[in-house]
Formats: C-alpha cells, sequence, structure tokens
C-alpha cells in the first residue's frame, strides 16, 4: 500500500467513525436528560431521578398521542404492504409499457414535500366533504408509506424467479397459494425492512399529519412540539426514550431473522 | 406487439389499486391545489404569482431554501461520501454498530432530535463547554439560531440518506476492478479517479437527490433550531395555513416549493437515465 491509500483508508474509517458519534448524539442527549433531576435540560445533568418516567402516565395527551401514531402507523403500513407489493409485481413482471413511470410515481411522495401533500389532501378531502380525521391520517399516511414498501419489494423481486409459481402449480397448488407459499418467504426480510422503516416514518410525519389532525386526534409528533413550545420539560426525552428501547428491541428481534446488514436494503 | 400464442397482459391490473390510490389522494388533490393557485376553475389569474414574485422578500426566502438545502446536501455528501465506504468495507461488530447508529437514530423523531440539538448547541451547551474547554475560543460561540446551527442539525438527520444510496452501489463493486487496474500499474489516484468514482456515480446522484429534496422541504428542523427569523419556503407555507389563514399565499408558495420539488425529481431521473446509458 502507498502512503496515499493509507491515508485515504485512515480518513475514511476516521469519518465514518465520527458520522457514528455524531448520528447517536442526539439519542444520547435525548437518554441522558429524561433520566436527569433537573427540569431545564442541564447536560450533564446535576442529579440523576426517574421522575420524567414516573410523570409520563399522568401527563395528559402524551399516552393517547402515542397510541394514536402506534395505530396509524400500523394500519398505515398494512394498507401499503398489500398495495406496495401488487404494485411492485405488476411492475416487476409486467410487460406493458409505463413500467418505469409507475415506478417513479409511487415512490415520489417519498421526495414531494410533506406540507404541500397535507395541505392539497386537507383541501381535497374538505371539498368532497370528508370530515373524520382518523381515517384522513390513515389516507395520509399510507401516501408516505407505500413508497419505502414499493422501493424495497421491487429491489426484492427483481431477484426473485417467478418461474417458481408456476413450478407450485404444476404441483397442484392453486394461483393465490402458490403466491403465498413461494413468494411471501422470499418477501419477508423485504417486509421486515421496509415495514420498519414505513412504520418510523410514520410515527415521525409531521408535516402531513398537522392539516388533518384535529384536537381529539393529535399524532405524537403533533403533541409533542406544542408541548415543547409551549413549556419544555424532560417529560419528553422520557417518551422518547422508551422508543428508542422499543425500536433497540425490534432491531435485534431483526437482526436474529434476518440479519442487520439486510435491513439496509433501503 | 402481441405475436399469436402470446398470452395477453394482465398483470398491469396488479398497480391499479396502488395507483389509483395515489391517483386519487396524492396526484388529482396536487393538480386541484395547482389549479386553485389560478383561481382556475372559476377565473384564471395569475395575479397570486406577480404579487409573490413581486415582493423581494419572497425572493430572500427562496434564497433562504435554496441556499441552506445546497449546503446541507454538500456536507452530507462530504462525510457521507466516505462514511459509506466505511460502512461497506467493515465486519462484524463494526458493522453492527455502523447499521445500528444509521437506523436506531429513526426511532427519534425528527422534532425530539432538533429538540436535542438545541441543547447541545446553545451558548452554555455541551458542544460551547468543550469548544471552551480545547481551548479554541474563550468565549461561547453562537450556533442555535443561526444558519450553521440550522445546517448541523439538517445533516444530522438527512444524512442516512446520502449513505444507503452510496453504499447500495459500493456493495454492488466487483474489487477485482480495482486490482486489476493496480497490476497493470494504474495509481490508487487513477483508480479512483477512473474507476470507483465513476461505477459510485448513480448512488451519488441518488442520494443528492434524496437530501437536496428532504432539505428544500424542511420544517420542523428550521422551526426549532432557527425559528422565525430565517424563512423558509416550508415555514412560509404553514405561517400562511395555520396562522395567517391566508389560503390564496398558501397555494402559491405551496406550488413554487412543489416546482422545486418536481425540478429534483425530473433531473435526477434523467441523470440516472444518461449514466445507465453511458455504462
Amino acid at each position: 500500500m502507498t502512503v496515499l491509500e493509507r491515508l485515504a483508508r485512515l480518513a475514511v474509517w476516521t469519518i465514518g467513525l465520527a458520522v457514528c458519534v455524531y448520528l447517536m448524539v442526539p439519542l444520547f442527549v435525548t437518554v441522558a436528560v429524561s433520566f436527569s433531576a433537573s427540569p431545564v435540560f442541564d447536560l450533564p445533568p446535576p442529579s440523576w431521578s426517574l421522575r420524567w418516567y414516573e410523570a409520563l402516565g399522568s401527563k395528559r395527551g402524551f399516552l393517547p398521542s402515542l397510541s394514536l401514531s402506534v395505530q396509524i402507523a400500523l394500519i398505515s403500513t398494512g394498507i401499503s404492504l398489500v398495495l406496495g407489493t401488487l404494485t411492485a409485481i405488476a411492475v416487476v413482471k409486467g410487460r406493458f409499457p409505463g413500467r418505469t413511470a409507475i415506478s417513479t410515481f409511487v415512490v415520489s411522495p417519498l421526495m414531494m414535500p410533506g406540507l404541500v401533500i397535507g395541505i392539497a389532501l386537507l383541501q381535497f378531502l374538505r371539498e368532497i366533504g370528508y370530515r373524520d380525521a382518523y381515517t384522513g391520517l390513515i389516507l395520509g399516511h399510507v401516501i408516505v408509506t407505500l413508497p419505502f414498501i414499493m422501493r424495497t419489494v421491487q429491489a426484492s423481486l427483481s431477484l426473485f424467479d417467478f418461474t417458481l409459481i408456476d413450478a407450485a402449480r404444476t404441483l397442484g397448488l392453486s394461483y393465490p397459494k402458490a403466491v403465498v407459499k413461494v413468494l411471501v418467504p422470499v418477501l419477508s426480510p423485504a417486509y421486515l425492512s421496509s415495514g420498519l422503516f414505513a412504520f418510523l416514518a410514520s410515527m415521525d410525519n409531521y408535516p402531513i399529519s398537522i392539516f388533518l389532525t384535529d384536537a381529539r386526534n393529535k399524532t405524537l409528533p403533533i403533541q409533542v412540539l406544542e408541548y415543547l413550545e409551549v413549556r419544555p420539560d424532560p417529560t419528553i426525552a422520557a417518551i422518547s426514550s422508551l422508543l428508542i428501547l422499543l425500536t433497540i428491541i425490534v432491531l435485534v428481534i431483526s437482526d436474529r431473522l434476518v440479519g442487520l446488514r439486510r435491513m439496509t436494503d433501503f | 406487439m402481441k405475436t399469436p400464442g402470446e398470452q395477453k397482459d394482465r398483470t398491469w391490473i396488479l398497480a391499479a389499486p396502488g395507483v389509483g390510490y395515489l391517483t386519487v389522494l396524492y396526484a388529482l388533490p396536487l393538480g386541484l391545489l395547482l389549479l386553485a393557485s389560478f383561481r382556475l376553475p372559476e377565473a384564471f389569474s395569475i395575479s397570486a404569482y406577480v404579487d409573490f414574485f413581486g415582493d423581494p422578500f419572497n425572493w430572500y426566502i427562496i434564497w433562504n431554501t435554496l441556499r441552506s438545502a445546497l449546503l446541507t446536501t454538500a456536507f452530507c455528501l462530504l462525510i457521507g461520501y466516505p462514511a459509506a465506504f466505511a460502512l461497506a468495507w467493515s465486519k462484524g461488530w463494526l458493522q453492527a454498530l455502523f447499521l445500528v447508529s444509521l437506523i436506531l437514530p429513526l426511532s427519534v423523531g425528527i422534532v425530539v432530535k432538533a429538540f436535542a440539538w438545541t441543547i447541545v448547541l446553545r451558548s452554555d451547551g455541551v458542544l460551547n463547554q468543550a469548544l471552551m474547554a480545547l481551548g479554541f475560543t474563550d468565549e461561547p460561540v453562537r450556533l442555535i439560531f443561526t444558519e450553521t446551527g440550522l445546517i448541523f442539525g439538517a445533516v444530522n438527520v438527512f444524512v442516512p440518506f446520502m449513505i444507503m444510496p452510496v453504499y447500495s452501489v459500493i456493495r454492488l463493486l466487483d474489487p477485482r476492478l480495482a486490482e486489476a487496474a493496480r497490476t497493470l500499474g494504474a495509481g490508487p489516484l487513477y483508480v479512483f479517479w477512473k474507476i470507483i468514482l465513476p461505477l459510485t456515480v448513480p448512488g451519488i446522484i441518488a442520494g443528492i437527490a434524496f437530501v437536496f429534496s428532504l432539505a428544500l422541504a424542511m420544517y420542523v428542523i428550521p422551526t426549532l433550531l432557527v425559528g422565525e427569523r430565517f424563512m423558509t419556503l416550508s415555514q412560509q407555507i404553514a405561517r400562511s395555513y395555520l396562522y395567517l389563514r391566508n389560503e390564496t399565499l398558501g397555494s402559491t408558495v405551496a406550488v413554487v416549493l412543489l416546482v422545486f420539488s418536481l425540478i429534483v425529481i425530473v433531473a435526477s431521473q434523467w441523470l440516472a437515465g444518461k449514466v445507465r446509458a453511458n455504462t
């Protein structure tokens, strides 16, 4: 190895590790603040306590918001899994014109301004006289979650040999049964990683939700920002730390099931 | 072009539910928003745009939006490109560390992340304490409520969207290519410039398009890290709808931002197609 190569490798490793630390900073801050006894976000905390975790249950609005966000994220991810798989099969297997256009179209909400999608959807729903905030949120969140599923499932399907389904049918399975028995197991890693990304994207969505919520249906990010603007205290850090813990559990399970490395087939 | 005996292709039916859904609840509403900004269908008027572009303040907002998005994208590329190589070269627990630090921060929402950065960046915050302890500065550097603070937070949130696409093309690189070039006497710079860089261009294009379009539209990060003093198109949209209740202004700004995003999508698709055609 020449000196130049050594230097380049050193630079790559240094930047890589620095990026890791940089990415983890907000998490460390959040967890540290959540165990702080001080209400004013002093870092490092003057002393430690569990008071913000104890406060979680008594703070009105947080648990309902968390539960609403989880429901919306689960339902919209579920709908997107179905719609995304069907569209991905059509795009990968079909031989009709415009397949690239369909794929670009379905993935495009990922790159579109969320606020604009939110306003457009709100005005459309108002125009047709639809007023239910809960289903409105689901309708909006399917738009955000679908691109994640579509991208990953399409990439995964492009490596799939569709003649396997014909083989299963020759062996006596009906078409739907053949799809379930052959295709779904092949797609499960893609489902796991894209489902996780879609779920987290929905949980975190602010720009679309802000236009679709009402007083009784506030998703977690909206509740949190409102709370931060009025009187911030580390209760938010406590609820976020619980979400970090939950994600760690999901990641450990995913690692056992399919391996972390496949999670990045993004 | 159907040849006799070939089955009629009916697979497009499978795409109908997904495409239909997005057409009705995404494309159609955006189209209606566009029409409304021209006051269609009752009349046709571009007065909202004349007013918008006639106001120098709005040019300042557009410039703010584009500049912060460009800076964010540039820094994401600068640190994300090497980081993608580190991720690709790493093995075992080191790779697990890289992957976890990419995925786990997604569990903390943008709102909380931006707020955590305000704690780090404020004048008595950890970063300033560290800078002063290390002797870089005698008095606190003003970071929060500045564009520097904004870029710091935005790059933090968006850099995974640069690393992932670049990493996915690095993984497909055949290491024998670089080896072969080295055996034939090419220097490391030449190998990088003529082999590795061109082969990773599709990932770079995807990453830039991703980060740039996300940074153009970011709303929560500037709201928390800079506030009202640094207006961007997204903040102006939210302000006109949620506080000013001025829907004409809101829909005009929304269409301007929409056009920027569409340009990014179309340009990146076109560039990606061009790169594919050349290789």
